[in-house]
């Protein structure tokens, strides 16, 4: 076979108001880590740790995303050895990233995600819905980071746009 | 109404699925198709208080057992169906729905 193209979930521009931007996030390698019962995945996870409910474990750019009971999402590489205490699955084409960051941030996803976002701080992350769709949010410097099925992408980036246009034409009046 | 996950935290109800009594816990010995039956089909349908399963679907993916109160709506507790003690143990139990 010759050599494919990867192509991007959406492979669409920025869009923006101020400084708030919205955008598309290549998340690279994306792997499903649920540890076997009773299994020692601390010892292969240095420097990362399995994390508790909500919470983000990451070292430079690895990091390692609670996603569900007994489960969280590794961005990054695997480390050696994890197949042995964990089942992997992966998960890199199957989830799209958009990233929300700047002022009003909270505000425009308030719009979209049934939690109070202002207690929501990096390092934390939670499993929810964007409008009805399924979604992983991770807290980051000054935003958010938005991720939910690749099969919805388009639909996601459609909501969180609206909501960002809606949002800024209030702001202005 | 709120469901309060033990993972999650307080969530709309509409993150959940409902599944239906805890009855649904319990297996009925293999043979005794009455309580194979009662298990199924009858069920106490209780103005007060009930114990149900629930699925944080939009969530954390965690099958719930949420002690509840059908008239004041009041939610008294919330557990993972992992850690409700008991359950294996009923599941060896005569007689089947309890
Ligand atoms: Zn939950």
């Amino acid at each position: 076979m010759g050599n494919l193209i990867a192509k991007r979930p959406l492979g669409v521009d920025p869009v923006g108001h101020g400084d708030l931007v919205l955008a598309e996030v290549d998340l690279g390698r994306v792997t499903s880590v649920a540890p076997f019962a009773g299994a020692d995945v601390a010892r292969v996870l240095k420097p990362l740790v399995f994390p508790a409910p909500g919470v983000v474990s990451s070292k430079g750019d690895a990091r390692l995303v609670w996603t569900g009971r007994g489960q969280a999402f590794l961005f990054g590489a695997v480390p050696e050895g994890l197949g042995a205490v964990a089942a992997l699955s992966d998960q890199s084409d199957g989830w799209a990233g958009l990233s929300l960051t700047g002022t009003g941030a909270v505000d425009v996803l308030a719009r979209l995600v049934p939690l109070d976002l202002r207690a929501l701080v990096p390092g934390q992350c939670a499993r929810t819905t964007l409008g009805h769709m399924p979604l992983i949010l991770i807290a980051v410097f000054g935003g958010f980071e938005v991720l939910v099925f690749r099969s919805m992408a388009r639909s996601a980036w459609h909501e969180v746009e609206q909501a960002l246009r809606m949002w800024g034409a209030r702001a202005q009046c | 109404m709120r469901i309060t996950c033990p993972l999650c935290g307080p969530r709309d109800r509409r993150e959940f699925y409902y599944y239906g009594s805890e009855d649904y816990l319990t297996q009925p010995e293999v043979g005794d198709l009455d309580a194979v039956d009662a298990q199924l089909h009858l069920r106490d349908n209780v103005a007060g208080r009930v114990r149900d399963v629930w699925y944080h679907e939009a969530g954390c993916a965690s099958w719930l057992v949420v002690t509840r109160d059908t008239v004041s709506h009041a939610v008294e507790k919330v557990e993972l169906v992992a850690n409700v003690k008991g359950i294996l143990a009923k599941t060896k139990l005569k007689g089947g729905a309890a």
